[in-house]
């Protein structure tokens, strides 16, 4: 099944859910705000959650919204623990399939780590909109058969 | 327009007719203006030329002025930076307290000339060190505070007597002002010489910077109590530092960065009011805080704008007499958000920029921001660099020795009235919304805010608006560079480290305090006092924000 959005006439009315939110205590969201408004208008349907959520209260969310990824911000150098607590949380609650993205202030020499611990990409600044959606559809894409 | 008269008969029209015709014409056709926009950083249009207004030396004197005089567009003091340079303050902190005094004793030797306190968040937010739910935070973007014992080793062998310590402390800021006291009393400084800032500035956390505890009425009570004790106990210390930056640097205009934060300043002055403050007891130790972005000229004339505008408000609403009241003095840092991680050397040149446009809009302090800053907290090179940037301005190139030196520039006067009107007209429309509050739980602030981070993303992805390094003039394979790291073991060194204080502290004594300050926060008593007890008895941040919640609850935000 063909699931790029804006492209179907089927994905058109049943637009991918995904979840962007900020994760520990940093309030610095002009980039997830940013990147959520690109998600709408690139047709999907985005849970923002707003700052300072905890690890359990995003993975509640995207169950609960039945969301296909959950995208974290994150800018105060607390990223490795709190994505760590997010797969692990995933993993319990028995939804790895939820693919997990993260942006912000992250040193690249952090992204082995991130990426062994199975966050599918991360993005550092400066990237655009167009590889934002690109890379939102591919892994939307490639996660559906395995769902 | 200090030129003197030309009015609306005088020669200037007729020579700028004949020039527009046969000088100018000719040469636009030979070379036509390049399509790209010329706008400023705030997107507002902007004139090839700018020419003296048809006005008169009367209309000068209104709206310009002399420095240090109403209505203060040309800089608070008569003397301005040939009195006294500004005061080179870098925000710092990062690991443990002693990691951070290390950092402080090298910027004052390094020739800072005050301080400048980074708490972590969960200080700011008031989580202990040891609080599970803060794990992986602890001083990660400041230092750790979580008892008096913290803040005295903070500040071991810095006198507080002589240097002043702005803090950017807001929810905690009654605790952490609290143990700074205790250790100006250790030091044997009385408190009526204690110079310093908390930033105690809650409006713009629910508006964008995000370190709320509390729901924003009893967050206004305890700016309140703040406000009566600073008034009466410190009169050198700044008991509020309205803040532009954050809203600014979330995507604000500059025109919303004055309009949104003198809105702030219309509320915490009607809460000093009716507190019982006097006016002019309260207004002069009300400071501010702005950012300085990149587009040199419209940040000038921010600075130039913002000053008229509120020196008229405190006049015409508030009714202030005393000249100093109606002085908006202010701090600026130079601006995070337009800092790079690509070629990051290249951020060396935006602070230069942005802190000269500081200068020469006649700041009071200022923070120039490090080249590694998009990356990670910056090292301690980095650190130099960036004070190293405002010696260079200070004692070099000459920004320092004329006071105002770009007022009458044609262009800036001109931005200058066009953002004070904008400025003045986001406050009339937060009146209509029912003051600060209501427009903030409307959600009017925060939309603004955050249609204009979306158009300046938007202009930066079509390239109508270029940054070096990042949609223009990239490089392919760019060197990672070194980034400072903070030390893993901070969060283990501060765990232990609390242990050890609640083993030595008496218990009873913290119990009795912490109930002091229940009791309190369910009265309309102030405080202040009661916090200062508990702080003495070394009980945390965190046992006290936790009973104050009992109390004021949890601020629940909207999330649109």
């Amino acid at each position: 099944m063909d699931t790029r959005v804006s492209e179907t006439k089927e994905a058109k009315r049943i637009p991918q859910r995904v979840l962007i939110g900020k994760v520990g205590l940093d309030g610095h969201d002009r980039g997830a705000k940013y990147v959520a408004h690109i998600l709408r208008d690139g047709g999907y349907e985005v849970i923002y959650t707003g700052i300072r959520r905890t690890p359990k209260q995003i993975v509640e969310t995207a169950i609960q919204e039945d969301v296909a990824v959950i995208g974290l911000s994150l800018l105060s150098g607390a990223h490795k623990r709190l994505l760590q607590q997010v797969m692990d949380l995933l993993k319990e609650r028995d939804a790895s399939d939820i693919v997990v993205i993260a942006g912000g202030s992250i040193p690249s020499a952090d992204i082995p780590d991130l990426k062994a611990m199975g966050i599918a990409e991360v993005f550092r600044p400066g990237v655009s909109s167009q590889s934002i959606l690109e890379t939102f559809a591919s892994l939307v894409k490639a996660r559906r058969p395995a769902a | 327009m200090a030129e003197g008269d030309c009015g609306p008969s005088g020669p200037l029209e007729p020579a700028r007719k004949d020039w527009e015709t046969h000088v100018l014409a000719p040469a636009l056709k030979r070379v036509p203006e390049s399509n790209r926009p010329f706008k400023t950083g705030s997107g507002e249009p902007l004139e090839a030329l700018y020419l003296p207004e048809p006005t008169s030396e009367a209309r000068y004197l209104e709206r310009v002025g002399f420095p240090g005089q109403y209505p203060f567009t040309r800089g608070i003091q008569p003397t301005m930076y040939r009195g006294r340079l500004w005061t080179m303050r870098q925000y710092a902190g990062f690991g443990t307290a002693e990691e951070t005094n290390r950092r402080y004793q090298y910027l004052l030797q390094q020739g800072s000339t005050g301080l400048s306190v980074a708490f972590d968040l969960p200080t700011q937010i008031g989580y202990d060190s040891d609080d599970p739910l803060v794990s992986g935070e602890v001083g990660r973007v400041g230092v750790a505070v979580s008892t008096l014992r913290d803040m005295e080793r903070l500040f071991r062998d810095i006198p507080v007597g002589r240097v002043s310590t702005s803090m950017t402390i807001n929810s905690t800021a009654a605790i952490l002002l609290a143990m700074y006291l205790v250790i100006a009393e250790q030091q044997g400084v009385p408190l009526q010489l204690l110079a310093g800032t908390i930033q105690n500035d809650m409006l713009k956390e629910y508006i964008a910077r995000g370190t709320y505890r509390f729901p924003p009425q009893p967050s206004l009570r305890l700016t309140r109590d703040l406000f009566v004790y600073c008034t009466k106990f410190l009169p050198k210390w700044n008991s509020i530092s309205v803040s532009g930056f954050h809203m600014r640097e979330a995507g604000a205009t500059a025109a919303q960065e004055i309009g949104f934060t003198l809105a702030n300043a219309i509320c915490y002055l009607d809460l000093a009011v009716n507190a019982g403050l006097d006016i002019d007891a309260f207004a002069p130790r009300l400071t501010f805080f702005f950012t300085a972005q990149s587009d040199l000229f419209e940040e000038i004339a921010k600075f130039r704008a913002a000053r008229r505008l509120y020196g008229r408000l405190l006049k015409d609403r508030f009714h202030a007499k005393d000249p100093k009241s109606m002085m908006l003095r202010f701090h600026t840092q130079t601006s995070g958000v337009t800092l790079t991680a690509q070629q990051p050397e290249n951020n060396v040149v935006r602070v230069a920029i942005q802190a000269l446009a500081a200068v020469l809009g006649g700041t009071q302090s200022l923070h120039t921001n490090c080249r590694d800053e998009a990356l990670a907290l910056p090292s301690e090179d980095s650190v130099r660099l960036a004070l190293r940037t405002q010696q260079v301005l200070a004692y070099e190139s000459g920004a320092a020795n004329t006071i105002d030196p770009l007022g009458g520039s044609y262009l800036i006067e001109s931005l200058t009235d066009r953002l004070e009107a904008e400025a003045e007209q986001y406050i009339r429309d937060i009146e209509q919304c029912g003051g600060m509050v209501q427009a903030i739980e409307q959600g009017y602030v925060q939309r603004h805010i955050e249609e204009a981070a979306y158009e300046y993303g938007q202009s930066l992805e079509t390239g109508a608006r270029v940054i070096v390094g990042v949609n223009r003039f990239r490089e392919e394979h760019e060197p990672e560079p070194a980034i400072f790291l903070v030390p893993e073991d901070t969060e283990k060194k501060q765990i232990d480290e609390i242990r050890l204080v609640k083993k030595s502290r008496s218990e009873q004594k913290v119990q009795a305090s912490l109930d002091a300050v229940e009791r309190t926060a369910h009265t309309d008593d102030n405080l202040m006092p009661v916090i200062l007890e508990s702080v003495r008895a070394y009980a945390t941040t965190g046992e006290i924000c936790q009973r104050l919640e009992q109390v004021f609850g949890e601020y629940e935000p909207i999330v649109s």
